[in-house]
This record gives C-alpha cells, sequence and structure tokens, in this order.
C-alpha cells in the first residue's frame, strides 16, 4: 500500500501461486488422466505429458454410463429448479412485504424455518412423501373423518394416490422447498422506495400489476444471482436423485459417477472414469466461469 | 423492517403465498414431523402397521457403538476439514486483498472448485489418491504399504477430508474475500500512515472486522459438512474401511435405504436435526452478540 515490503510480496506471491496450483491440479490431473490409455493411466509416477486418447476415451466413458440422456435429465431438473425457486420465492416474498394480513409473521416463520433443517436430514420420510405426494392430505382427510364423510354423501371411497418415483417433479420440488430465495427477494423488496408503490397504486395499479410491471423488472439482478446458484445447486445434487431415481430413464449425470469407479475385480480404467468425471464437472464449471458474477453475488447475498 | 405502503386486498396476498405454503408442508413439515412420529414407533420395512415403542429407538441407538463412532467420526471429519479449508481460505483471502499484480486472476480462479459436484470431485481425489495409481503410489513405492485408504481408517479419512476441504476453500474464499473487501480502504491507510506494518493491520484492524464472517463461516461449514460429506463419502469409500468413514449422513441413508431400519434411521434423523438446530441457534444467540459489527 504505502510501504515498501519486497520480502512480504515475494511471499504474498508464492502463498497466492500454491493456492492456484492446489485448486487447479486436480482438474489438469483429470483431464491428463482421461488422454492417457490403460497402461500410462496406471504407470507410477503417471506422466503429466498428455497421451493420445483424450476422444476416444471421452467416447466411452459417453457410451458406458450413456451420459447423454442423464446431461439432459440433470440440465431438466437444474432448470427445474432454479426457475421453479426464482418465481416461487418472488410471490412468497412479494406476499409477506407488501401485504397486512392476520398469521402473517406466522406465514414468516413458518418459512424461515425451512432453512435450518436441508433436505439430506429428513431423507427417509421426504422419500415416503414422494412415493405417494398426496398422503399428507389423505391422512389429513382420514383424521378429520372428511374421508368418511364423503364416503357417506357420495359413495367414493377417498383413497388419494399420487405417486412422482422415477418423474421430474419428484426430482425437482422437493428440492425447490426450502426458503432460501425468498429472504433474498424479501431484502431486495424492502430497499425499494414506497413512493413508487404509493406512485403505482395512484396510477391504478393493482397488486398484480405492480408486482409484474414494477417490481419483476426491478429484480432482474436478484434473479440472475438466484437462478445461477440454484442451477448449480441442483445440478450437483447427489444423495435425492440417487433415491428417487430407481429407474434408469430418470437418472442424472452426477449419480451416474458411480458406475464408473473401476470395480475391484475388473480392470483399472480409469481413463475412462477420468473422462466421464470431466464430461460431467463441465457444465458447472462453465457456468461458473461465465456467469462469475452472479454466482459470487446470488451465494453471498442467499447465505447472508 | 416493515413497509409503510401496502395493499389492502389481503386476500389476494395470501393467495400469493400458497404455492410456497403448500410445498413447504409437503415436502418439509409433513416429512419432517414424520420423521418424529417413526422415530417413537417400530415402523414395518413394506408398510402394514407399527407399533409404538416411546423412546426405544433412542435407547438402542444410543447405546449402539456403531452410531458412536459415527458421531465422532463426523465430528472429527467436521473438525479437520473445517479449520482446514477455513484456515487455507483465509491466508488466500488476506494475500488476495493486499491488491497486488495478478490479484484479479486469483480473485478468479480460487472459487472454481466450489461449482464442482462433491461426488465428482471426489473421484477424482479417489484416482489421485488410489493407492496402486495415481500420486500416493509414488510414496508407496518408497515406503511399501504407508497408504492406503482401502485397508486404514485413518488414510481413508484423510483423503475424505482432503477432497471436501478442496471444494470449501473456494466457498469460504468467496466470503472471507467480500469481507475484506467491505472493510473502508480509509481505515486500513489511516492505520499506515499511523505506523502500523502489514501484518500489524491484518491483526488489529482487518482481522476484528471479519470476525463475524469467520463465525458464520464455522457454522455453515460444519453444517455442510454433515451434509455435502454424503456424496464424498458414497464414491470415495463407501463408509468403510470398518466404518471409519461412517459419517452420520451416510449412516442414516444405508441404515434406512439398505438396512430397511426406518426407525432408527428416523430416530438419527431427529438427533442430526437436534444438532443442526443446536448449531443455528448457538449461531443466531451467542455468536452474534459476541462479535464485531461495522
Amino acid at each position: 500500500m504505502v510501504e515498501r515490503t519486497p520480502f512480504l510480496n515475494f511471499f504474498t506471491h508464492v502463498i497466492l501461486f500454491a493456492g492456484f496450483v492446489f485448486c487447479i491440479a486436480p482438474f489438469v490431473i483429470v483431464t491428463i488422466a482421461a488422454s492417457h490409455n490403460l497402461k500410462d493411466v496406471n504407470d507410477v509416477p503417471m506422466s503429466l505429458l498428455p497421451g493420445n486418447d483424450f476422444w476416444v476415451n471421452i467416447k466411452t466413458a459417453w457410451v458406458t454410463a450413456n451420459l447423454g440422456p442423464k446431461l439432459l435429465n440433470s440440465f431438466i431438473m437444474a432448470t427445474g429448479v432454479a426457475a421453479g425457486k426464482v418465481i416461487i420465492s418472488a410471490l412468497t416474498a412479494f406476499s409477506i412485504v407488501y401485504f397486512r394480513y392476520p398469521g402473517r409473521t406466522f406465514i414468516f416463520w413458518l418459512i424461515f424455518v425451512t432453512l435450518m433443517l436441508p433436505l439430506e436430514v429428513r431423507i427417509v420420510p421426504t422419500y415416503a412423501v414422494v412415493a405417494n405426494v398426496l398422503e399428507p392430505f389423505q391422512t389429513i382427510m382420514d383424521l378429520t373423518g372428511l374421508s368418511w364423510l364423503v364416503e357417506k354423501v357420495s359413495g367414493v371411497h377417498v383413497a388419494l394416490n399420487l405417486g412422482m418415483l422415477n418423474s421430474y417433479p419428484g426430482l425437482i420440488l422437493p428440492l425447490i422447498a426450502t426458503a432460501t430465495g425468498t429472504f433474498l427477494y424479501r431484502q431486495f423488496f424492502l430497499t425499494v422506495p414506497d413512493e413508487l408503490t404509493e406512485a403505482a397504486r395512484m396510477d391504478g395499479a393493482g397488486p398484480l400489476r405492480f408486482f409484474i410491471d414494477i417490481l419483476l423488472p426491478l429484480s432482474r439482478n436478484n434473479m440472475a444471482a438466484l437462478g445461477t446458484i440454484m442451477f448449480l445447486w441442483a445440478w450437483n445434487q447427489y444423495l435425492w436423485p440417487l433415491l428417487i431415481t430407481t429407474d434408469q430413464s430418470h437418472a442424472t449425470a452426477v449419480t451416474e459417477l458411480k458406475q464408473l469407479i473401476p470395480n475391484v475385480g475388473g480392470a483399472p480404467e480409469w481413463h475412462i472414469a477420468m473422462a466421464g468425471t470431466l464430461i460431467i464437472m463441465l457444465p458447472p464449471l462453465v457456468v461458473v466461469v461465465l456467469m462469475q458474477r452472479w454466482f459470487v453475488r446470488g451465494l453471498i447475498a442467499t447465505e447472508k | 423492517m416493515e413497509k409503510r405502503v401496502t395493499f389492502s386486498r389481503w386476500t389476494i396476498g395470501i393467495l400469493f403465498a400458497v404455492p410456497q405454503l403448500l410445498l413447504i408442508f409437503t415436502f418439509f413439515y409433513w416429512p419432517a414431523g414424520q420423521a418424529v412420529y417413526w422415530s417413537l414407533t417400530l415402523q414395518q420395512p413394506w408398510g402394514g402397521g407399527n407399533i409404538w415403542v416411546g423412546l426405544d429407538n433412542f435407547r438402542s441407538i444410543l447405546s449402539n457403538a456403531d452410531y458412536w463412532n459415527s458421531i465422532s467420526a463426523s465430528l472429527i471429519f467436521a473438525g479437520i476439514s473445517t479449520g482446514l479449508a477455513m484456515f487455507i481460505a483465509l491466508v488466500l483471502a488476506a494475500l488476495t486483498d493486499r491488491q497486488l499484480a495478478g490479484s484479479r486472476f486469483y480473485r478468479v480462479v480460487l472459487i472454481w472448485p466450489y461449482g464442482i459436484a462433491a461426488p465428482a470431485l471426489a473421484l477424482a481425489f479417489r484416482f489421485i489418491l488410489a493407492p496402486e495409481a495415481g500420486f500416493m503410489a509414488v510414496v508407496n513405492q518408497v515406503w511399501p504399504g504407508f497408504w492406503d485408504p482401502g485397508l486404514d481408517g485413518a488414510d481413508a479419512m484423510a483423503s475424505i477430508i482432503v477432497a471436501f476441504s478442496w471444494k470449501y476453500v473456494g466457498y469460504n474464499f468467496i466470503f472471507f474475500l467480500a469481507a475484506f473487501q467491505a472493510i473502508p480502504r480509509s481505515l486500513i491507510e489511516a492505520a499506515a500512515m499511523d505506523g502500523s506494518g502489514v501484518i500489524r493491520r491484518f491483526w488489529d484492524i482487518q482481522f476484528p472486522l471479519i470476525t463475524p464472517t469467520i463465525f458464520f463461516l464455522l457454522v455453515i461449514n460444519i453444517t455442510e459438512s454433515f451434509q455435502d460429506s454424503f456424496g464424498i463419502v458414497d464414491i470415495m469409500t463407501s463408509g468403510g474401511p470398518a466404518n471409519a468413514t461412517n459419517l452420520m449422513v451416510y449412516k442414516i441413508y444405508s441404515d434406512g435405504f439398505k438396512g430397511l431400519d426406518y426407525s432408527g434411521a428416523a430416530a438419527q434423523s431427529i438427533i442430526l436435526m437436534l444438532l443442526i438446530i443446536v448449531l443455528t441457534i448457538f449461531q443466531f444467540r451467542f455468536i452474534e452478540r459476541r462479535v464485531h459489527y461495522r
């Protein structure tokens, strides 16, 4: 800054460079390993000069793990979660900030509490709910005697059943059911000047009009940030897709990684495994690199 | 904070909140309630009734040596990986914030690891740390049998710690750097004018001012080490060898879905939920009051 610190500056450069190597090394090693053949990849030490089989390995990994449809599934899931979050959080935050109704504080806390418990810790019962999404409502109707009433009156036995295992809604909806984005919007809406709302009301705009024509265009930055974060987060989900996609047709790319681990008894096909890893880690990396600004901004805003 | 100007037709207002409320009721509150109910009953794996057993599930879990082993493994994992990831990130962020030549470049690259899915980086590290191929094989050639995560529990634990820390260095770096950059430049300049050196300025000005971020990251890293570790454990060690890396979430998964012990898994979920709630409340209650605020 103001003083000359050649010694400290030298150290700063050395340590930062070491940090850079530490961050980049796994990417480099994966890429190089993906370019070797079976013999070279198992050499000790493995040669750090790239081999010639990069595209062959990529192709083999693509075919063995059937990555085409899996990447498409990942993409659908990540886009669905990002879009769902962006829309539903905006609606909820609008309701909490711009209206006064009985129980508003209660609703606020109901939503806030969901921040505390991640999906991973309530995974078993959530799985049971997704197996029949209407089960909560069925149970409530049974307990309140409502289904008995319906059966008496209309003669229809109430048995609500809607399974969501192995489906896109089953993949997406439970991941949307947290409060992450709601508070991001809430903070932002609170900074929107009241004069804007007054002016809109003066001009005869109702809540819906105000929301669509004024509030949403103003929150474009928030949407980009939240969308980026949620896309990455959903793409990188592992446990949830692993559980609910028992059928290969809805499996995502990340869950497919397990198929790529070389078997204990078989040939140590690390070159194929690394080629697959490279394909699967590339899309989120591209998003981070291209959307860096939104990524950093969204991360800091959603967590704080 | 409240809005002064609001809309009067509050029925419409409630309608806006309905989609979110339906979602969190179905996929959050119901399952959470279900977990409590299951943990107090003995659940048949294929449906068909359950028996009320009170706190028996908790008793049998808490008297199980495997469970305590899983708790201690989780705590060791959380402690070491949080410490590592935060310390490395703090050093890198503090140095990047000195804004020497090239700092813009580091600002971009050092956050990349956080974008990678935990299972993907786990597979990469499984290869890098493999005892027979990869890079630890070189060490094994010099000292045969020095490194084998497949047989030695400590080695397996070290592997998952390295993989997890690698990802979270990127995460912590983002927050630390943002915190450093939020410190007004004039403060640091004033201190420099008064003759304090770079290191003195760090300890007396920058470090106290970023304590809120440190505590925030401490809690986030610990809770993430409970959740995000699942993919890493599943790909790298599958909880082995001899349960050395059988972390809590992994144990819930394997007991619940592989062992079909829903009640036991639910009881474990409840204990983990309580642990995370306590951590979160701890963060809100005690830490926020004690640290320095701008």
